[in-house]
């Protein structure tokens, strides 16, 4: 089983990135549950949403504690919520942030885990120039299917397809492609 | 047709395949999603023949569906927490009537303190009102088991709550096989109602019952439970010869035929007992676990089989009588009259409290130890709870409880689970 | 030569005689053929305003449409005198099932109606003044906003009576209840409070809201059979005197509703979509003092020395109605 806990702030669309996700997995003939933090609908306030993936039927109904991924939309989140808390050590830490994570200030926490595995991509600015909105939910997802290959980049294309009709889901995809594109190509210059 | 969709969005189409004629719409968290569904399924014609009304209170909700029943048309609404309560005088009118009306309740916590998050306080609130009350595991059988609602109310014409926890299967995205509009009908005929207000052939309903009669009508309720226990599995049985699944039913068992120790529970947190038990069967320990889906009627004969063999039954139950415990272990101990092995009730998952797989393995094991009380708290923190109870006693003013209780845990947004 | 119009009043009334009216023009219970809804048997109290009204309205109605009248009622003095289990009055279709849910039942079965095709059957509820200006208030509020095909009726005798006669939203200033007792410096109910339920119909807009009294059920007969003829939500607010609870003889029911109307105390008007389109107006006007003296919730204003500053009170009040409804021919 592969766990995944989305990060992000009221209103970014956390909820629906792990609903994206679970679809995507699901498409591909895999068992998803996803699933909010149960929290409150204010806008800004932080909020987390859970996926899991699996190739069996998923009972566990816990909140997603130690995930195998984390994706974090809103970076402001870094040190106001223990983000990292039960991530495995060879865990996913998937960021939307122009900056690095040195300049984040947490890259003496993120160089135990494997290089591969940790991504910090633009999504908001991806999302406001493909979308003209600075949601960064569809676009960390394509991050993602790049570093975990959890998912292929067409499922999350679908996925985003179904979620979002027309314009706004063909505008989407686009952010997605860039942001999996920016990934593979780190992941290439790391190998 | 299998779908990822939210447990609400499953339910909502399983709801609207059934034919509902008039839908009462209220909102609250969080079964709000179900009747949303609904409204836009009636709104954009794809459910056809239906009333979607937008009511003013829980209590006119299921005012609305009584006078609608009443006239002949299949009934439905949602509640959860507050509303049930607010709704509670006709809840317990609806089942007096005899009213076969099918109402979700997205099981939540009642306040105060206000909590949107998931418990079984409020239709445990509502348990002895006359109503039917099936509680589902998962978003599949959530939506099943309200195609079979409408089948169990209508033979019967009893009301039937179907109970969905709040949140945990209500906001979850799963894969979920959604039947046809064929198969449901062929599973559900047209409501064809045992008393109807009718101008062709005037009764009246309602009436005032004294003393002479009173205890009759009520038994006759009663009866129409104890009809149930042998319905429900009935329906449960054809509905896997047409939809080729298992869904409802009384009870669930798992592992139970050679464990030591069974833990029996409602609804979707037998989803995480199984895993513990696993986990436990691999390191050679015998437990199994009791998922019991329908609590009214209570089937005391199939508990008391499937816990016979076993050494200790521990009660997880997601509402807290104060005062005595638990009302799943009143049940349980109801059933087991007779049977001495050791009962335990524990507490766990008040107010959305999360029960993880990893607590509920420490709590067989302890209760394999021997180390359980007869009433537990799952999670609890002691802490927490003495300090308040150490200020109760050091001064008299100490100000609105939970307020003291969030000051000292501190800030409560970086906690995970 | 001058000619004058032969006038039609019974002696000593302003009533209409029905044998001196064209047949179509004559009441519903002038009619043979008449539907008897609520029919004889049941136990209200002698001289019940409420049974009366009840009567005459639900008639008029079923006339009105054919015999396609179902009825939801609310718990009070109409559904306990009417069904104790196993008798019923009612020759109509017709549930009770909860004090502060009528308005709502009703709302469910004109919905079952409306998806079942059946246009022809209409929905009445009925209720008390508890039952619709307190507790049903809510569920009246939401059936009138969303202009469900229901006529509510609601029977006015001012006060809990079913439970003993206490004080309820409707209950006048000054009237003795069992919870404002003719005790203390201030005796009966208090001056500055309760509701104008009618009022507050005709703030949600809907297309019938009128007044009545048992005092003129000619009167009462037509307003609810143009109430029939309209589709969506109406209400007709009827004053009913209740021997019991006001301390009035049983065989001045008809007087006592008729002072009321004719002191000003209870204006008999009209309205559609909110605006009052009619009234009728007092052509004899009567001192509050008349009304009051013939029940005993108001005795403790007379006796020896008269509470003339109450009786004045309750007098503006009453020159107040006249004067905001123009009640004055």
């Amino acid at each position: 089983m592969f766990q995944v806990r989305i990060h992000g702030r009221g209103g970014q669309g956390v909820v629906s990135a792990a609903e994206m996700l679970s679809v995507a997995a699901f498409e591909e003939g895999r068992h998803a549950q996803a699933f909010p933090s149960f929290g409150s609908e204010r806008m800004g306030a932080p909020v987390m949403a859970f996926c899991r993936i699996d190739s069996r039927e998923i009972r566990l109904r816990e909140p997603v504690m130690q995930p195998n991924a984390l994706i974090i939309q809103d970076p402001t989140l870094l040190h106001q919520v223990d983000v990292f808390s039960g991530l495995a050590p060879t865990g996913y830490i998937l960021i939307n942030s122009t900056r690095g994570f040195e300049e984040l200030g947490i890259a003496e926490f993120t160089r135990k885990f494997p290089a591969n595995h940790l991504c910090v991509v633009p999504a908001s600015d991806l999302a406001l120039k493909h979308v003209g909105r600075p949601l960064p939910n569809a676009a960390l997802l394509g991050a993602f299917a790049a570093i975990t290959g959890q998912v292929s980049f067409e499922a999350i294309a679908n996925a985003i397809r179904q979620k979002f009709s027309g314009k706004v889901g063909e505008g989407n995809v686009a952010a997605a492609r860039a942001a999996y594109d920016m990934a593979n190509k780190k992941e290439a210059a790391l190998a | 047709m299998l779908k990822q969709i939210e447990g609400s969005q499953a339910i909502a189409q399983a709801i609207a395949l059934c034919r509902p004629e008039v839908i009462c719409a209220y909102p609250i968290t969080p079964q709000t999603h179900i009747v949303e569904g609904l409204g836009e399924m009636v709104k954009d014609g794809s459910l056809e023949n239906c009333e979607f009304i937008n009511v003013e209170s829980e209590f006119a909700a299921l005012s609305v569906a009584i006078g609608s029943s009443a006239a002949g048309a299949r009934s439905y609404t949602a509640t959860a927490s507050q509303g049930i309560l607010y709704m509670a005088e006709a809840v317990y009118n609806a089942a007096g009537l005899g009213l076969p009306i099918v109402m979700t309740i997205g099981n939540r916590a009642i306040g105060a303190p206000i909590n949107i998050w998931n418990d079984h306080s409020d239709s445990m609130a509502l348990r002895d009102a006359g109503w039917i009350q099936l509680y589902a595991e998962t978003n599949q059988e959530a939506a099943d088991l309200h195609i079979q609602a409408f089948r169990l109310a209508e033979e019967l014409s009893c009301p039937v709550m179907v109970c969905v926890d709040g949140f945990i299967l209500t906001h979850a995205y799963e894969r979920i096989d959604i039947p046809t509009q064929k198969q449901v009908d062929d599973y559900l005929p047209p409501f064809v109602p045992v008393q109807i207000l009718d101008v062709d052939d005037p009764v009246s309903m309602g009436a005032m019952v004294g003393p002479e009669a009173f205890m009759e009508v009520r038994y006759l309720q009663h009866h129409k439970q104890q009809r149930a226990l042998a319905l429900i599995p009935a329906l449960a049985k054809e509905f896997r010869e047409r939809f080729g699944r298992d869904s409802g039913g009384l009870l669930r068992t798992y592992h139970c035929e050679d464990a030591e120790t069974i833990i029996v529970a409602l609804g979707s947190v037998n989803g995480t007992i199984k895993e513990a038990v696993d986990e436990m069967r691999a390191a050679g320990k015998r437990v199994g676990s009791l998922s019991i889906c329908s609590f009214r009627p209570f089937p005391l004969d199939e508990v008391r089989d499937a816990l016979r063999r076993a050494r200790r039954v521990v009660v997880l139950e997601k509402s807290l009588a104060v005062g005595i415990g638990g009302m799943l272990s009143e049940g349980v101990r109801n059933a087991l009259s007779g049977i001495s092995l050791k009962g335990h009730t524990v507490i766990a998952g008040l107010g959305g409290r999360a029960i993880t797989q990893k607590a509920l393995v420490d709590l067989l094991d302890s209760a394999a130890r021997g180390e359980l009380a007869h009433l537990n708290f799952l999670d609890l923190r002691w802490d927490v709870v003495k300090r308040e109870i150490n200020r109760e006693q050091a001064v008299r003013r100490t100000g609105p409880l939970a307020e003291n209780i969030l000051r000292d845990l501190g800030t409560v947004a970086d906690r995970i689970g | 030569m001058s000619v004058q119009d032969v006038k039609f009043y019974q002696t000593g009334t302003f009533t209409v005689g029905n044998r001196l009216l064209l047949e179509t023009e004559r009441a519903v219970q002038a009619n043979m053929r008449r539907t008897n809804s609520l029919n004889s048997g049941h136990r209200a109290c002698q001289g019940c305003g409420e049974a009366l009204g009840a009567r005459y309205a639900i008639d008029a109605a079923m006339y009105a449409t054919g015999n396609r009248v179902m009825a939801a009622n609310a718990t009070g003095c109409l559904e306990v005198f009417s069904t104790p289990y196993p008798e019923t009055s009612w020759q109509i279709p017709w549930i009770h099932s909860l004090f502060g849910n009528a308005a709502a039942v009703a709302s469910g079965m004109a919905a079952a109606m409306r998806v079942k095709g059946r246009k022809d059957v209409r929905v009445i509820a009925q209720g008390g003044d508890g039952g619709t200006t307190d507790i049903g208030f809510g569920c009246l509020s939401g059936m009138f906003e969303r202009n469900d095909d229901v006529l509510y009726i609601c029977y006015d005798n001012e006060a809990y009576m079913n439970t003993g006669v206490q004080r309820s939203s409707a209950t006048p200033p000054a009237a003795r209840t069992a919870t404002t007792m003719a005790v203390g410096k201030h005796p009966g109910n208090v001056f500055g409070t309760g509701k104008n339920v009618p009022l507050i119909a005709m703030a949600h807009h809907i297309p019938f809201v009128a007044t009545a009294s048992v005092a003129n059920l000619h009167d009462l007969e037509d307003k609810v059979t143009r109430a029939m003829a309209i589709e969506g939500a109406r209400y007709i607010h009827i004053h009913v005197p209740c021997p019991l609870g006001w301390g009035s003889a049983p065989a001045d029911t008809i007087k006592v509703a008729r002072m009321a109307v004719e002191s000003g105390l209870f204006p008999v008007f009209e309205a559609e979509y909110g605006e009052i389109t009619a009234r009728q107006t007092i052509r004899r006007r009567v001192p509050v003092e008349e009304y009051l003296k013939l029940q005993r919730r108001f005795a403790h204003l007379f006796g020896k020395t008269p509470d003339l500053v109450t009786i004045a009170h309750i007098q503006a009040t009453a020159d107040r109605n006249i004067r905001v409804f123009g009640l004055a021919p």
